[in-house]
């Protein structure tokens, strides 16, 4: 399991899942679950196109998954954003079904595409993948504070000069660039489980934002990892294990959701380190 | 004769009198009524995300299906039923956890659906499954289909018709529709019965893609028209058809067509027809302002 | 706290002159022309749809007035105005948002700057300060979701307070409370202003939990506005010529009901004013 090219597969999979965690934590928070599902989507069909011109996938992973984030923050505008996403995937998805017909690619690649392909990651890929996470976690955290305040307080946000706008925009780009570093490895299908799943999950764990993140990123790595050693065991497919690993880890952090209000006293003390009394008035 | 001289060059010869073009004409007209119908409270209840899903979701028991030999419709409606139920019974009220939900059960389902198809692959050996079930073509239904589809279609626009009232109601004001006694929980629960079995019916028969695409645009580009729900239903069925037969008789045209002269895909063509006649909508009005009371306009498209 | 000589007397702290405000086509502000001055409490009244929330989003710079103009501290009205503290009316929380409230008032300190929050002792004493000035430490620790009405509104005050406004804008405070806890928020409202030395501008449909509290009134109707002491406003006269039609105001003891003559305008005067004497 820890042979050479596997390593490589470790590294990209961990880095992926970092991201994921990262930019999952707001993704949960802004409820943005449709846009992380539909950028990933649409950015196959950029992948199908660039390999029908010949160039680079990431090239083509990159310039759909932007198109994408620009359009349906530009249609967002005038529609509800629910709507707009639709919209936005169906268009993708529809130059995708026409770029495969114009293509001779064989199913097993486009199979690949789709739910990842942790093991085919060369080393010259690595690099691309290393660079454009770390710009996703910068990108995170110089947002951090107007985004989490525009997500939680849009108005009062606003009112302190935080365009809502701008927010949604920065932010679907920076789901878009997660998306061009991760589908190679993970997978279009899937980088939205590890987005949405782990942070979910990080949420009934920890009170604070910067608790949840950590949270976040621990269970999104220690997703991808039980699914690549699962994988590896079994001979099934990799996204397998990351659904129903996410789906799993959600489930068990609702249980203990239902759990804690059920015995509020003692689940409060043990997250916030005190037994905090909460009235019901004024 | 003359005129159909003239109409020469739009219909390819032979157009009218093929078999598959005909049903996928019978077939995709019946789908985009139902999605049209169905499609309306989806926009309007701001559940296009869970259309979109199941779509997806269904993936998962159609290729169960067909590993088990049985016809990939009934995998899908099972399995969507079933994350239908699953998602009202996580039942998370506030629209932003609600899409969370469904991104999880999303995801198992497409777990699934790889373990599914790459069983399929190894085992039945049919490298196209893949692109089938998620791409699925209108131009490779079998007869046999019909008399399902039709049962399908009507059982999901009955419920809608069934339900219509408090339907309404709870879906534009669902504190008003409560105080009424309006039974909320079933209300949505049958409510998404109906469009599991709609979004399955469209998913199998046209694909994941134009199922998507006729339950939301349509709707939207109605509701944009008009603000009157029954209207509207009204609308988006008829948008949805004449988007749908053009985009077919446009793929039958295009089989002539450049780089691979056969055929461009009929997805491509009904989605690009479904944008254009929602740009279009788009355009009498401006952007819309925020209401006095300081809250944007409450869109309903 | 009534127009009292011990109020900080500086220069006009808001200047709102002669705005008219227009959406989509209609006019919701005609020529509304009124000052607030440093240390008062005004309260903003009118019903629904009256323009009040309108008239705040221009004076927090979200909305342009199409005419006329609104000075904060001699500055043009401009988003991220240090001089403002807005408090919403209430936010939809999520009980699953990992954030506490304490966090969420320490946003209110730096969350419209880039980057992470740095802790310190200074950052947190003052948010510790805070929570105090609201009566809020003993939830300070609990998810901003299961906080209950009220301590969300304290929260809310804090997280606009810690950033040291000159002027705080609360949005409907008092809607859809029961009379003990409109006169608790006023109260706690009226002491923190005082303490804090800031302006309050609270707006409201019914004047009277406010009357014990009010420096100055801005009556709202039909986008007009009528502005002056209670005495002043708060009148048959002066209501009158600012719907347009006969409206009577009555005092009955410490209330006042104010009545239309015309069935299709509502009746101001509190939940009682069916009841009538209370």
């Amino acid at each position: 399991m820890f042979a050479g090219f596997m390593i490589r597969a470790w590294e990209a999979a961990t880095i992926v899942a970092v991201v994921a965690g990262v930019v999952g934590f707001f993704t949960v928070t802004r409820g943005s679950a449709f846009a992380a599902h539909a950028l990933p989507n649409g950015a196959f069909a950029g992948a199908a196109g660039a390999s029908l011109i010949g160039v680079n996938t990431i090239v083509g992973l990159g310039v759909f998954s932007l198109l994408g984030a620009l359009t349906i923050s530009a249609l967002g505008r005038r529609a509800r954003r629910d709507v707009a996403t639709a919209l936005v995937i169906v268009m993708m998805l529809g130059l995708g079904a026409l770029f495969l017909s114009m293509t001779t690619e064989y199913a097993p690649q486009i199979y690949s595409l789709l739910f990842g392909e942790v093991l085919g990651v060369a080393n010259n890929e690595l690099l691309p993948t290393a660079a454009i996470g770390a710009g996703c976690i910068a990108a995170i955290v110089i947002l951090y504070r107007p985004l989490l305040l525009s997500s939680v307080m849009t108005d009062v946000a606003e009112a302190r000069g935080i365009s809502p706008r701008r927010m949604e925009l920065a932010f679907l780009v920076v789901v878009a660039l997660t998306t061009t570093m991760a589908v190679p490895v993970v997978g279009s299908l899937l980088i939205f489980s590890l987005l949405i799943g782990p942070a979910a999950a990080a949420r009934s764990l920890a009170n604070t934002p910067h608790g949840a993140m950590a949270a976040s990123i621990v269970i999104a790595v220690a997703t991808v990892w039980a699914a690549i050693a699962l994988s590896y065991a079994t001979n099934l497919p990799i996204g397998f294990f990351v659904g129903t690993i996410s789906a799993t880890a959600y489930a068990a952090a609702q249980a203990w959701n239902a759990w804690r209000h059920a015995h509020p006293g003692i689940a409060d003390a043990v997250a916030a380190g005190r037994a905090p009394v909460v009235t019901t008035s004024p | 004769m003359t005129e159909l001289a003239l109409l020469g060059p739009v219909f390819e010869p032979g157009f009218f009198s093929n078999p598959p073009v005909q049903r996928a004409l019978m077939v995709g007209g019946v789908v985009a009524v139902v999605s049209g119908v169905v499609g309306t409270f989806t926009v309007v209840r701001g559940q296009s995300f869970a259309g979109h899903a199941l779509a997806d979701i269904g993936t998962a028991g159609g290729s169960a299906a067909f590993l088990l030999g049985i016809s990939p419709l009934y995998g899908f409606v099972a399995m969507n039923l079933v994350a239908a139920g699953v998602m009202e019974l996580i039942g998370i009220r506030r629209p932003r956890g609600r899409d969370v939900a469904t991104g999880i059960v999303l995801g198992a389902a497409l777990g699934l659906a790889a373990l599914f198809l790459y069983l399929d692959t190894t085992t039945t050996s049919t490298t196209g499954a893949t692109i089938n079930v998620l791409f699925g073509s209108i131009f490779e239904l079998s007869a046999s289909m019909v008399p399902i589809i039709t049962v399908f279609a009507l059982t999901a626009v009955g419920v809608v018709v069934v339900l219509y009232r408090p339907l309404l109601l709870s879906s534009l004001s669902p504190d008003l529709a409560a105080a009424r006694g309006v039974p909320l929980r079933v209300v949505g629960i049958g409510y998404l019965f109906a469009l599991a079995i709609a979004v399955s019916l469209s998913a199998v028969t046209i694909g994941a893609i134009l199922s998507t695409a006729l339950l939301v645009g349509p709707a939207a580009t109605a509701l944009r028209l008009t603000k009157r729900t029954g209207l509207a239903m009204v609308l988006a069925a008829t948008v949805g058809v004449a988007a749908t037969w053009i985009g077919i008789l446009l793929a039958y045209d295009s089989y002539y067509w450049p780089p691979t002269h056969q055929g461009w895909p009929v997805s491509f063509f009904v989605v690009t027809l479904v944008l254009v006649f929602y740009l279009a909508a788009q355009l009498p009005s401006p952007r819309r302002s925020r209401a006095p009371d300081g809250q944007p306009a409450a869109r309903t498209a | 706290m009534i127009g009292g000589p011990d109020q900080m007397r500086g220069s006009t702290l808001l200047a709102v002159d002669g705005v008219s405000v227009s959406l989509s086509g209609r006019e919701v502000l005609h020529d509304v022309t009124f000052g607030i001055e440093a240390g008062e409490f005004t309260g903003l009244i009118g019903s629904n749809g009256a323009g009040k929330t309108t008239l705040l989003r221009v004076i927090l710079g979200l909305v342009a007035a199409t005419s006329g103009r609104v000075l904060i501290g001699g500055r043009a009205a401009s988003r991220q105005n240090p001089l403002i503290g807005y408090v919403p009316q209430k936010i939809a929380l999520d009980p699953d948002m990992p954030l506490r409230a304490r966090d969420l008032v320490g946003l209110g300190l730096d969350g419209h700057r880039f980057g992470i929050p740095r802790p310190s002792a200074a950052r947190n004493a003052l948010i510790d300060e805070m929570l105090d000035a609201v009566d809020a430490t003993r939830f300070a620790d609990v998810r901003i979701g299961n906080l209950s009405g009220g301590e969300q509104q304290r929260i809310l005050i804090a997280h606009a307070l810690i950033s040291r406004p000159r002027l705080l804008l609360l949005d409907e405070p008092l809607a859809n409370l029961d009379i003990r806890s409109e006169q608790e928020v006023v109260a706690l409202v009226s002491r923190i202003a005082t303490d804090q030395h800031v302006a309050v501008l609270i707006s409201a449909h019914d004047v009277n939990p406010l009357l014990p509290v009010m420096d100055r009134v801005v009556y709202v109707a039909a986008g007009r506005v009528a502005s002056g002491t209670t005495n002043q406003v708060v009148c048959t006269e002066a209501l009158s010529r600012l719907y347009g039609h006969q409206v009577d105001v009555i005092h009955v003891r410490d209330r006042v009901l104010v009545v239309a003559a015309r069935e299709d305008v509502a009746v101001h005067g509190g939940r009682d004013a069916a009841v009538g004497l209370a």
